[in-house]
């Protein structure tokens, strides 16, 4: 088997997620100058959910296509967490919207606390598993495998970074979300209800996590209270890679961060003559994230010093 | 009946009284003026009339209470300012910020007419249409703020110092443009540093000093007043 290709199929599933996230870090960024570090929680919570509905249906009829149930949650976690990000902003954030910069940035660090706390309350502290019914079919492409879940994630998350990317480019709602982030006062102005299109902005991002939570849990076949706290910070990393309010940044940031990350655990041992073991990739996400921030502060595609954070 | 009346409208800054309870009127279809020294409260006066900076006060759009509103209704009702430093939206396309001027309007064939007619007024504008605003020269920038507001129909355009930075030329220009927009029946508040300028295209102005408005009457005499020609036209 080639580690190469196999580790570069990994990444780029793993990237796509991680993109995904980012996404909805360099929206609010964008818009707010906000790193709304709830993010992370969010994207947990959509996975919770989605596993609760997962497990109703499954409990209350086993013999339901498997598809067919994991699209259920899916449908029930996106909305959600569309409510939930709408709340967050609304009662966590709004009321700061004029406040010193570190005042919401440490506000969103308890939003994120609270709902972690909250999780563990409702779900447990143990691990929720994720049901093994997906197909479960294998390829082999290049010498290396990929699954269909694999091709799943990669395909899910194309068309909702398409998705997406024709919203902010080509509608009346994209285009005041582009004009509110160069200007509040002056989308203000243009008749624009800034206020609305911040809730949109922080729902649609929230949307697309409560895909990546789903999407992370059935990958790694489980999910957990915390889980939202490393996929989180691997995302803003991406974000920073790509440039901290590009959008476009943000997806390529994503899926390279998850490529860097792969090879980095397939090569770490021979690197280091066998000293560190690939449970150590988790590493090269920050490494990228200090390089960036040292090299690079704009990122890959940003336009702006993203030091004032 | 005014289209535009502001009773006792105030606007502070902290602690900084910047508007101090002024009153003004403007006609259907007239072009007023608004001159003043640098920090007089021009700029403000502009920001309350379209409730941002927490004016107090009454502004009142034909008999209707503006200044419960949220500046986006305000807009929404046919007020369009264009504010000082022109305030485009540099990472938008040219075609894009004139889209974003008829954002409170819904009917389409009526801003295909309104687009059309601006790229006619605007010739530079349509050969740019493509390009980001940011790449824009300051007085094409100022063109495109113009535009841009005209595509809201507003029954009120206020403007903010629409020659600062501009080169004779183009100041000219502008000009033209906007005795033009006033010849069509779009009512106009200007405000305006070069009391030369505003004075001439202008049928009443008022004078702002330290937040209040110490003169006002009709142009021609006001510019005939030596106080103002002290003042305001360096003589
Ligand atoms: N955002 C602000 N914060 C604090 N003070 C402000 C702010 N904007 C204006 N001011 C103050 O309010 C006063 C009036 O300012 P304003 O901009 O309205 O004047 P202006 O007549 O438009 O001046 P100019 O001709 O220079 O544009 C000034 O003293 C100014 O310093
Ligand atoms: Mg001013």
């Amino acid at each position: 088997m080639d580690i190469f290709t196999q580790q570069l199929i990994n990444g780029l599933v793993l990237g796509s997620i991680y993109a995904l996230v980012a996404l909805g870090y360099t929206m609010v960024y964008g818009i707010l100058e906000l790193i709304n570090f709830a993010h992370g929680e969010v994207t947990m919570i959509g996975a919770m959910v989605a596993l609760s509905v997962i497990g109703v249906l499954l409990g209350a009829s086993p013999d339901l296509p498997g598809l067919m149930v994991v699209i259920a949650g899916l449908l029930v976690a996106i909305p959600a967490c569309m409510a939930l990000a709408f709340g967050i902003e609304k009662i966590a954030y709004r009321p700061l919207r004029k406040a010193p910069r570190l005042a919401p940035l440490i506000t969103a660090i308890g939003v994120s606390i609270i709902l972690q706390n909250v999780a563990m309350l409702v779900w447990g502290r143990q691990y929720v598993s994720f049901p093994a019914i997906l197909p479960r079919g294998q390829h082999e492409i290049l010498g290396a495998h990929i699954t269909d879940l694999q091709i799943a994630i990669v395909v899910l998350s194309l068309l909702s970074m398409a998705g997406l990317w024709l919203l902010v480019e080509k509608t009346r709602l994209g285009r005041a979300m582009r004009a509110t982030a160069q200007s509040k006062e002056v989308a203000e102005l243009m008749g624009v209800n800034v206020d609305r299109v911040i809730s949109y902005t922080f729902i649609i991002g929230a949307a697309i996590a409560a895909i990546a939570g789903v999407m992370v849990s059935a990958y790694y076949g489980l999910a957990h209270y915390y889980m939202g706290f490393m996929l989180g910070l691997k995302a803003f990393s991406a974000a920073v890679l790509g440039g901290i309010g590009n959008i476009a940044g943000a997806m390529l940031g994503g899926l390279l961060l998850g490529v860097i990350e792969a090879l980095g655990a397939g090569y770490i041992g021979d690197l280091t003559g066998g000293f560190l073991g690939s449970h150590y990739q988790d590493v090269f996400a920050f490494l990228v994230l200090i390089l960036v921030l040292v090299f690079r502060p704009s990122g890959l595609l940003g336009e702006r010093v993203a030091s004032r954070a | 009946m005014s289209l535009l009346s502001v009773h006792g409208l105030k606007v502070a800054y902290g602690g900084i009284q910047a508007v101090r309870g002024i009153d003004i009127e403007v006609a259907e279809g007239e072009l007023v003026c608004l001159i003043g020294a640098n920090g007089a409260g021009k700029s403000s006066t502009l920001k309350g009339i379209m409730g941002l900076a927490h004016p107090r006060g009454e502004v009142l759009l034909a008999g209707e209470r503006l200044h419960k509103l949220p500046t986006h209704a305000i807009a929404a009702r046919g007020l369009a300012l264009v504010p000082e430093g022109r305030g485009v939206f540099g990472r938008l396309t040219v075609a894009e910020n004139l889209d974003m001027g008829a954002y409170a309007r819904r009917d389409r064939a009526g801003i295909q007419a309104d687009l059309a007619r601006a790229y006619d007024l605007f010739p530079r504008l349509a050969e740019r249409r493509a390009q980001l605003a940011g790449t824009l020269s300051g007085g094409e920038q100022q063109m495109l703020a113009i535009a841009r507001a005209l595509m809201g129909r507003p029954r009120l355009l206020l403007l903010d110092e629409p020659s600062m930075g501009l080169a004779p030329l183009m100041v000219r220009k502008i000009y033209e443009t906007i005795a033009m927009i006033a010849a069509e029946g779009v009512t106009l508040l200007l405000v305006e540093q070069n009391a030369h300028l505003a004075l001439k295209v202008s049928q009443r102005a008022y004078v702002m000093e330290s937040g209040e408005i110490t003169l006002s009457g009709a142009s021609a005499e006001l510019a005939a007043n030596p106080r103002v020609r002290a003042a305001y036209l360096g003589e």
